[in-house]
């Protein structure tokens, strides 16, 4: 017995389908398909007209709806809404469209189902089914067509055909993978590097004026971009991606963190508005606590603490952006973040 | 046609159009050995093979809508200010492919309609499928000869997940960005290669310029092209293989009983396309779905609350966001566990489900070919292990949505994630055990009806006073159909040392299926069914117990 053999006895024996008859020996036999059960239509011709009447009402309301369709096109405004209860304000049109287009639909295949269980023929038949498997005799002839078709084409024989055809073929798709190439650059430090720089103003993302420290009132949120990126710009949505900043003024007494404070302006943090995790872009921020949290998955960070995370799926703290004031009053940003700002990477390290 | 003379006497050009356009076409094409075959193939019924029918009717749906879609979306990511009739809007800068989606939803009259009943449509087809997948897989129907046509559906069913998300990733909305951000953070966490991918796939960085025309041509081209070929093929093997059959009187494993494809299926299953349609049609004038134009073209830097995939995608989401933040650092590289595994499980949970048919014909090792369908309750086993991974499946889409469990049950989120961290290993068990447990009880239940007769609900008082309750005996039809399923022996290894005292060599892979099969198949696994003589000794004149 090979390991993938199982004895006979432990398969199920086959319903014995040859004794249709109950008797003493056999309670539990087929009795065979049941007798056919006439339906009303089927005895009163009356029923049957009134199917068939049935039936064509459903396909005469589907024209009616198809030309409902068409009037509506033509007649409402594209912008016209209207109220349906209990729904709320629609679109006119789209609402007139939607249920002619349904009820043409839906009364033509409701017509065609009733057709089919009042009027066509339930009577059941059986149908033989037979093995998918071919018979021995079948087999035996492909098995020697094909030893045939080996034994001609004489790969098994030369080699040399043989091996230099598997590398011609097992080669070939090099060149479709050499053409993907060029579907991007490569990642270089590109992860590394935001816009941020010396000297850079902390721009207001919604006034796109810079920033004052008396800008940034304790318990607010502030976006902020770096000076000079314009929505406009080209490279706007891949830089922003990477460069967007929140901004939370604390009491510097709150702050645990040591490197936080002197990252920090008189309580002012400056972090990474992109989430550690996979990206999303961090919205909410509760002013007691001074959590910060993503509404993607949840990553909750600590804003007071260097925003080390203290629920969720992200891996590591919010990168801070160390940030200044210059000469004139503005916040500026003192450097790029020294660390990749958004989901972790492999190069990451 | 009247007597086969007529026929023979009749010249060619005599014969109807219609015939004749047959004539012509069988010359050419043998229609009518195909016809011969199929045209009065027959079918039995059953509501749950309708499931499949959903799926495929609103992937047609999905072609005809997505091709009038494509006349007027544009693919790009051009950025431009936008001018159209959505007034709230104008002014803004946004991508080609989010004004063109506006436009298609304010400027073409129809095209709101359209653009929803897309969308719906694709929200049924893969619940059709996820729900016809779940009735092949309690019934049996998986197993030998359709393990291949199982395949080919699943196969589907993961296409199917992937053009759904490629394709409303498609508009470029916020919502749809926010998601496709997450799958690139997911992408930069395979270990070595990710940030490659991410860049070939993105075109450099996230977002680039590219990605919209890439996932284009990979959900109006290369996915659906290839969904086509497996829904043809799925379709051939249906006809090709007959299709199942519960047990029942007359019904055998080597017949097929019902009625025939002319003309009661062509009327039931054509009909059946248009009240599919018409219902997407009809929910998609009242019930709005993805309203772009409140969600705001994509910004990096911002981000909605309440952020969903759609429904197929949640299982997912839920992986994502309940695995803990595991990062290993360790010379100058990153292991990012707490999103790679999860990137990991994914497909494992859909493996798990798409391997079962072949490790249970290898626990069973029965060659021979089914036709004939279980009830759940007579495989308890292998219900168990489905409603296992429903539950964990159910789960996990829980988990995807946590924020609004938390939100609408005014719940701790915390203690959301944390009910689905635990869950994920405690609640497949619980689901397994009970569901087991319950297949058990419908089986005794069953073989107590058997024996003892149906409860008729009529109290009898007998002359002692003694109160009993008359089973009425069940019909032949019943004793046959509960009496049908078979039952296999749980597998014995036998003796390791032989009469003379010598080992035999009984490999590892072996004592493993003899143990798998002893929990199938022993007396904890399934209840045997009745014997003709337990029958028999019951029924004969001892009257009721």
């Amino acid at each position: 017995m090979s390991s993938q053999d199982i004895p006979e006895e432990n398969l199920p024996a086959e319903q014995d389908a040859t004794v249709a008859v109950a008797d003493e020996k056999h309670p539990f036999a087929d009795p065979g398909l049941p007798p056919h059960e006439h339906r009303i239509q089927d005895i009163d011709e009356r029923a049957a007209k009134r199917s068939e009447r049935t039936v064509a009402l459903l396909f005469t309301a589907s024209m009616l709806a198809t030309v409902g369709f068409i009037a509506s096109f033509v007649t409402i405004p594209h912008d016209k809404s209207i109220f349906v209860f209990p729904i709320g304000h629609l679109n006119a049109l789209n609402f007139a469209l939607g249920l002619t287009l349904g009820g043409a639909l839906f009364c033509i295949g409701a017509g065609a189902v009733h057709w089919a269980r009042t009027l066509m023929s339930d009577v059941e038949v059986a149908d033989e089914r037979h093995p998918i498997e071919a018979s021995p005799e079948v087999k035996a002839k492909v098995m020697a067509d094909f030893k045939q078709g080996a034994k001609e084409s004489a790969l098994g024989r030369r080699k040399l055909i043989r091996n230099t055809m598997f590398g011609a073929l097992a080669l070939f798709p090099l060149s479709g993978v050499v053409l993907l190439r060029d579907l991007g650059p490569l990642p270089g430090t590109k992860l590394r590097h935001t816009l941020w720089s010396k000297g850079k103003l902390l721009v207001n993302m919604n006034t796109n004026e810079p920033l004052r420290p008396s800008d940034v009132a304790v318990g607010s949120l502030t976006f902020a971009k770096p000076e000079g990126l314009e929505e406009h710009d080209h490279e706007f949505q891949t830089e922003i991606a990477k460069a967007a900043l929140m901004i939370v003024r604390l009491q510097p007494a709150d702050i645990k963190d040591k490197r936080e404070l002197e990252w920090s302006h008189e309580g002012i943090v400056a972090y990474s508005k992109i989430c550690t995790h996979v990206g999303c872009p961090i919205s909410l921020y509760e002013q007691q606590t001074h959590h910060a949290l993503c509404p993607c998955h949840q990553s909750t960070f600590d804003l007071a603490d260097g925003a080390r995370v203290i629920f969720g799926p992200a891996g590591h703290a919010l990168p801070q952006l160390r940030i200044g004031v210059n000469d004139e009053g503005y916040l500026e940003a003192l450097g790029d973040f020294e660390e990749p700002v958004g989901p972790a990477f492999w190069e990451r390290g | 046609m009247s007597t086969t003379e007529t026929t023979e006497s009749r010249s060619r050009g005599k014969a109807p159009a219609g015939e004749r356009v047959a004539d012509w076409a069988d010359g050419r094409l043998g229609i009518y050995s195909l016809a011969k075959a199929n045209m009065r193939k027959i079918f039995p019924d059953h509501w749950s093979f309708m499931l499949g029918e959903v799926a495929l009717y609103s992937f047609l749906i999905i072609i005809l809508t997505g091709v009038y879609l494509t006349l007027f979306f544009h693919p790009s990511m051009n950025e431009v200010e936008y001018h159209g009739s959505y007034v709230p809007l104008q002014g803004q800068l946004m991508s080609e492919a989010f004004s063109s989606t506006l436009h298609i939803s304010f400027d073409v009259r129809g095209g709101l309609l359209i653009r929803q009943i897309h969308h719906w449509a694709a929200l049924i087809f893969l619940a059709a499928m996820f729900v016809h997948m779940m009735r092949v897989f309690f019934t049996g129907a998986f197993r030998k000869p359709r393990e291949v046509n199982w395949l080919f559906g699943f196969l589907l069913f993961v296409l199917g997940m992937f053009t759904g998300f490629t394709g409303y990733s498609l508009p470029d909305d916020l919502l749809s960005g926010t998601g496709v951000r997450f799958m690139e953070g997911a992408v930069l966490s395979v270990p070595i290669v990710g940030t490659y991918l991410s860049f070939f796939l993105f075109g450099g960085e996230f977002p680039g310029t590219d990605f919209v025309a890439r996932f284009y041509s990979i959900h109006i081209l290369l996915l659906p092209g290839i969904m086509l070929g497996l829904v043809v093929a799925h379709l051939i093997l249906v006809f090709y293989h007959k299709h199942t059959q519960f047990a029942g009187p007359g019904k055998t494993n080597k017949n097929v009983v019902g009625m025939p494809l002319l003309p009661v299926y062509m009327a039931k299953a054509g009909g059946f396309f248009f009240l599919v349609f018409g219902v997407i049609a009809a929910l998609s004038a009242i019930a709005q779905i993805n309203p772009i134009w409140a969600m705001g073209p994509y910004r990096p830097d911002m981000v909605s609350t309440g952020a969903q995939p759609d429904w197929y995608m949640g299982f997912s989401e839920g992986l994502i966001r309940f695995m803990p933040g595991w990062e290993v650092n360790f010379w100058g590289h990153t292991l990012v566990l707490g999103v790679f595994i999860p990137l990991m499980i994914f497909p494992l949970v859909l493996v798990a489900i798409a391997v079962y048919p072949f490790i249970e014909a290898w626990i069973t090792g029965d060659k021979r070919e089914h036709h004939i369908l279980d009830r759940p309750r007579n495989a308890p086993t292998r219900t168990a292990f489905g409603v296992a991974w429903m539950s964990l499946y159910l789960l996990l889409l829980v988990g995807g949505g946590n924020d609004l469990w938390a939100t609408h049950f005014h719940l701790s989120i915390n203690a959301v994630t944390w009910f689905v961290r635990i869950g994920f290993f405690v609640l497949p068990v619980l689901a397994f055990i009970i569901t087991k447990r319950i297949c058990l009880g419908l089986q005794r239940r069953d073989k107590d009806k058997v024996l003892h007769g149906r409860e008729s609900g009529i109290i009898k008082r007998l002359p002692h006073g003694e109160f009993i309750e008359i089973h009425e005996p069940l019909s032949q039809d019943a004793l046959h159909t509960l009496t049908a399923h078979e039952q296999y022996k749980p597998l014995e290894i036998g003796p390791t040392v032989d009469e003379n005292g010598v080992e035999r060599k009984v490999k590892g892979s072996e004592k493993l299926r003899a143990k798998l099969s002893k929990a199938y198949f022993d007396e904890d696994g399934q209840i045997p069914k009745p014997t003709v003589e337990e029958y028999k000794e019951i029924t004969s004149g001892h009257g009721h117990h």
